[in-house]
């Protein structure tokens, strides 16, 4: 028989003015096994503490009920109390009279009977309990970060520093991801490549940073400190390590209908190509979809002219198995499909283009040379109107767009506007915008320098239509400061699409088991305390991939991500959870129906040597791998003889619970 | 001919152990028993053989390859046990042999034939020796109900046949459980008490069952919470059925041996069938023991499950 | 103590540890009534709920019992309400089968953000069952007479 004392807390008067402490304490004296039962203002104090391990000493107790708040705010905290006191800290459980009872009862008698409900079933439990000892497991200091923009290069570099080696696996055939293709940053206006590559550089000639380019996560097994991740190698027809980047190859190529995805498509590239001068690695890919060779075995002509005997047609997909203690997401975003926005004729003539297209058109390196001119005749425009917001701040039900608010827009368009001006005096440029938000370091003196020192005619108010009009896009839109319509005959019209996770982001966080919002950006652990960490353990995120933000805030959280990744690998091992399941052999029927249900693969059977009254001989019996059982219970149900049971939430544990509440 | 096939393979070798039937003291009793070379000549495989021999077979040692004989319907058990690694397939040549339908001794009994010396048949009729003379019913008379309900002639689990089967089934054997369902919810319970009431826990209905297969049964395992012995309480007691339904929910085969055996005549096999039905409406059909290594509907699900709230009639549509 | 107030009925809640509990907590916090007569049971996950313990509850005068957990694709281990989803829909329909109205058993995917909606549950719940008035039929359900 146990020893149990019990500690009703009044918590000021959160729990004192419904329920009668005095009157809990007092009932739970007549519980069988409640040796000891006292109430106390602030059982969390200090001195509730002492209180506490002082009665655990003085009478000898083998376990505590604390009737407090919820057992998600100070479990935790009576545990350490118990363990300081010599218990075990599975002998504790928490009655929850604050949340569950004193807060949502009126009626002191109503809530004083519940709480003594509630206590009594606590005790109940307690009488099943057993101390429990959690295991530990082993770090792999070793990080996954997937995506190898800004974001993801940032992480990885901060936490090479540190000492870890760190795997970067990017989709594109080259790290530097969006930011890569920006012309300029605000509110700076200090080149994007002139700021990226060297980092990118840096990343790749880091003796403890290992770039996978052309790679996607393929699965994921493991836990916390124990993932085993497979990464698919696109086959990219090229000897990494062989490629010189010289450039011949793509020179030679006969193919000349795939579309450079680097410049948003606006121009043509051979079926061999580097994605862009600076890329990293730098080693051309061969597209197999344009690729005379691969697709009607005819032609081969890179091979010919490659003094480096890089080019490889027979090279197949490669699977990489690896451990790793952390992951990292960092897989960023893309614009939205403005085909979906035809009111802004989009799809009905090339001068309409989105931000990103217009940035390229922008960018010295891009497909017209930083020439700004009209995609459609390659003609100087004179008139460009800018709208903002195109799908962002949607409403709920509206057909297309994203209810969030995409954040750079405001800021990329002032850029766009400025950048226009101060290169081209001659083109006017207007501006359609619902609110200009700039909330950050510098953000507002950047806008007003546009308007104010540029010229940019900032019009407040939506566009209803853009209509081609021979050469002409004619823009009919509303200004809503001086109540008219507007009217603009432009020659180019840009448009601000909203952002959203890059489409492999469902996937993987199905494959992470780390959960996302119904926009797919990944959720973080708490909104404001814990902004860096997925719910998932040992999951990250760094970046867009997490919410919309700009560059300046993706390398601070990016930093964030690698100091927590820092924190969990400096650790030699880690404390698993106490309450696992486990199998007791003797009623084990070896049915594997157990294994089917478990969601982290803990369950395996292993021949045993069984001495049981039913049973004497080897039979199949489950074990639990107590590193990677998380303790859901799933098994427990599932198993037909009740063998399968789950430390700390056991069968009869809940029984005696049940038969408390149901007396 | 069953026996002289058995004898053919004795020739190959002499160690084989054979589980068939065996005559009882009764014209009806037929026991399921394991026979060696010297005792084969015992082995009887008639109409009275409904008994499933897969249930058997766990008690029984694989010491030596052992030949089983199972009727279609026993393939089913047999099967769901391989899955559920109890049984390994590699140790049993199965003899699937041909069946059309089992008599049910009870409603030979209940007839109101007295004397009973012995049964014979010929045909689609039983020639009936009693003390009073001889007496003639027709064989689909006295077909066990599991026969009625039955799965059909394919044998999902057979190294070789021996003998023709047919498929008894005669109409739709969920036809109870549908007029259960239309009952309202005091009918249905007055009818559950009815029954459950007569049961005098002598556990033949987890005795017989090939599902109720645990080594410990949870019964019997003071942690399940669910055993009674010291704790002296009546859960037990009070819920044993509901209990025993849930527990061998998508394993049940529908074998009917519950029923069969019960000696109350308790129609405990209506419990089961209303958990088969509903899983086969929710979650597509699925039949228990169909094949090794299947993975049933409770230990599986889809993002579209539809919600337990969902109201429906009875538990039905 | 409750022999001199009208019936009211004892409902056993059991609510997973990190969508359903938190919502609870939150329902507290947020001062939102809800009858007395719910006591919550924490478990890990709704898929730790062993029908065993509904029957238990029934079987011990209990009036109603509700199991509360994450949302379908938010199961904090990934896919365990989706067994709890199939577990009870299998079990509450055996129970009305024999007999057991439906409106004492019910499923409820409540996330650690819907306190409102947690309060909002357990009064409906508390009305159904009230209406259906006490639970006579699983304590009495013997085997023998």
């Amino acid at each position: 028989m146990q020893k149990i004392g019990v500690f009703v807390c009044w918590c000021g008067s959160n729990i004192a003015a419904t329920v009668d402490v005095k009157a809990v304490a007092e009932a739970l004296k007549s519980e069988a096994g409640v040796v000891f039962s006292t109430d106390y203002q602030y059982m969390c104090s200090e001195n509730g503490q002492a209180m506490i391990r002082q009665a655990i000493r003085e009478h000898g107790l083998t376990g505590i009920v604390v009737c407090s708040c919820s057992p998600r705010m100070h479990e935790a905290t009576f545990r350490k109390t118990a363990v300081s006191a010599g218990l075990n800290p599975y002998m504790v459980e928490i009655a929850n009279i604050r949340e569950q009872c004193s807060w949502i009862h009126k009626d002191m008698a109503e809530g004083t009977e519940k709480a003594i409900v509630l206590a009594r079933a606590a005790v109940a439990k307690l009488h099943k309990n057993a101390p429990l000892t959690a295991g530990t497991s082993p770090v792999t200091k070793r990080a996954l970060v997937i995506g190898g923009g800004i974001a993801g290069i940032q992480t990885a570099l901060d936490v090479a520093d540190a000492g870890f080696e760190v795997d970067i696996v990017e989709k594109a055939p080259t790290i530097g991801g969006r930011m890569a293709q920006l012309d300029k940053t605000f509110p700076t206006l200090d080149c994007s490549a002139c700021i990226l590559t060297p980092k990118m550089v840096e990343a790749a000639q880091h003796e403890k940073i290992n770039i996978i380019s052309y790679a996607e996560l393929d699965s994921l097994s493991g836990f916390v400190g124990n993932f085993t991740a497979t990464i698919r190698k696109k086959a990219r027809y090229i000897d990494e390590d062989k490629c010189t980047g010289c450039g011949v190859c793509t020179e030679k190529c006969p193919s000349r209908k795939g579309l450079d995805d680097f410049n948003m498509k606006l121009n043509k590239r051979g079926a061999v190509y580097i994605p862009f001068a600076q890329a990293i690695p730098n080693v051309a890919v061969i597209d197999p979809e344009q690729c005379l060779k691969l697709r009607t075995g005819k032609c081969g002509l890179c091979q010919k002219v490659c003094s480096a005997k890089a080019v490889n047609f027979e090279q197949k997909d490669e699977l990489i198995e690896r451990q790793y203690g952390a992951i990292v997401v960092a897989t960023g975003f893309k614009p939205i499909d403005a085909s979906a926005f035809n009111e802004y004729a989009y799809n009905d003539s090339p001068d309409v283009v989105t931000s990103l297209e217009f940035e390229r058109i922008m960018n010295a390196a891009g497909p017209t040379k930083g020439q700004l001119v009209r995609p459609s005749d390659r003609e100087h425009p004179h008139e460009i109107v800018f709208i903002q917001c195109v799908g962002s701040r949607c409403t709920e039900d509206a057909e297309k767009g994203k209810p969030y608010c995409s954040k750079i827009c405001c800021m990329y368009t002032a850029k766009h506007a400025m950048l226009v001006r101060e290169k081209y005096p001659d083109v006017n440029v207007h501006v359609f915008y619902i609110d200009a938000r700039t909330p950050g370091k510098n953000f507002d003196e950047f806008y007003r320098r546009a308007v104010e020192q540029y010229g940019v005619d900032y019009i407040k108010g939506m566009v209803g239509k853009v209509s081609v009009e021979g050469k002409k896009l004619h823009v009919q839109g509303s200004d809503l400061l001086n109540g008219e319509q507007v009217h603009i005959n432009a020659d180019m019209v840009v448009l601000a699409t909203a952002i959203e996770p890059d489409p492999t982001a469902r996937a993987l966080g199905t494959m992470l088991t780390a959960s996302m919002d119904t926009n797919d950006f990944f959720t973080e652990a708490h909104p404001k305390l814990r902004p860096v960490e997925s719910p998932t353990a040992g999951v990250f995120l760094s970046g867009v991939a997490q919410g919309p933000k700009d560059i300046p805030e993706t390398v601070a959280q990016a930093g964030a991500a690698a100091a927590k990744v820092i924190g969990l690998l400096c650790k030699n091992e880690l404390t698993c959870n106490a309450c696992v399941a486990h199998a007791n052999e003797a009623a084990c029927n070896g049915c594997s129906q157990c294994e089917r249900v478990c969601p982290y693969g803990a369950i395996s059977y292993e021949e045993r040597e069984i001495r049981s009254p039913e049973f004497r001989g080897v039979r199949r019996i489950a074990v639990v791998n107590e590193a990677v059982c998380q303790g859901c219970g799933a098994c427990t149900v599932t198993c037909p003889s009740a063998a399968m049971d789950l430390k700390g939430f056991t069968n009869s544990q809940i029984m005696s619970e049940v038969d408390a509440i149901c007396r | 001919m069953i026996v002289n096939r058995l004898q053919e393979l004795l020739q190959d070798d002499e160690n084989l152990q054979f589980v068939g039937w065996e005559k009882g003291e009764t014209p009806f009793d037929r026991t399921p028993k394991t026979f060696t070379a010297e005792t084969l000549g015992n082995l009887c495989y008639d109409s009275f053989c409904g008994s499933n021999l897969s249930k058997y077979l766990l008690s029984q040692k694989t010491d030596k390859k052992t030949v089983v004989l199972l009727k279609p319907c026993d393939s089913y058990s047999f099967n769901q046990l391989c899955t559920e690694r109890r049984l390994n397939r590699d140790a049993y040549h199965v003899i699937g042999v041909g069946c059309k339908g089992k008599i049910d001794g009870e409603k030979i009994r209940k007839t109101g034939i007295k004397g009973i010396l012995s049964v014979r048949e010929e045909g689609e009729t039983l020639k009936i020796e009693t003390l009073y003379g001889t007496t003639e019913i027709p064989r689909k008379d006295v077909l066990l109900d599991k026969c009625l309900a039955c799965k059909g002639k394919e044998h999902k689990c057979a190294d070789e046949v021996l003998g023709e089967s047919e498929d008894t089934c005669v109409g739709d054997k969920y036809e109870t459980v549908a007029k259960l369902e239309a009952m309202t919810p005091d009918e249905r319970f007055a009818f559950w008490r009815e029954e459950l009431s007569k049961c005098i826990r002598c556990n033949a209905c987890r005795n017989a069952c090939p599902a109720c297969s645990c080594i410990k049964c949870v019964f019997d395992n003071p942690n399940s919470g669910v055993q009674n012995k010291a704790a002296a309480d009546d859960f037990e007691e009070n819920l044993f059925h509901i209990i025993r339904a849930y527990h061998v929910a998508g394993r049940c085969t529908d074998c009917g041996e519950c029923s069969r055996v019960c000696p109350q005549g308790i129609p405990l096999h209506l419990l089961n069938r209303k958990i088969i039905r509903d899983v086969n409406e929710f979650y597509g059909d699925y039949q228990a023991g169909d094949a090794i290594g299947q993975r049933h509907p409770l230990t599986d699900f889809t993002f579209e499950d539809s919600e337990p709230n969902a109201e429906r009639k009875g538990g039905g549509k | 103590m409750s022999m001199n107030r009208e019936w009211t009925p004892n409902i056993v809640a059991f609510c997973c540890n990190w969508c359903s509990y938190a919502g609870a907590d939150l329902a507290g916090s947020g001062r939102m009534n809800y009858p007395a007569n719910v006591k919550i049971i924490r478990i890990p996950c709704s898929c730790r709920l062993n029908p065993m313990f509904i029957l238990r509850a029934f079987q011990r005068g209990a009036d109603g019992v509700i199991l509360c957990g994450c949302h379908p694709g938010d199961c904090h281990y990934s896919t365990g309400n989706y067994y709890a989803r199939r577990r009870m829909t299998v079990l509450f329909s055996l129970l009305d089968y024999m007999g057991i109205e439906r409106g004492r058993t019910r499923v409820e995917w409540v996330s650690a953000a819907e306190g409102a909606k947690f309060a909002a549950t357990m009064n409906d719940f508390v009305k159904t069952v009230t209406e259906l008035g006490e639970n006579k039929k699983l304590g009495d359900l013997r085997c023998k007479k």
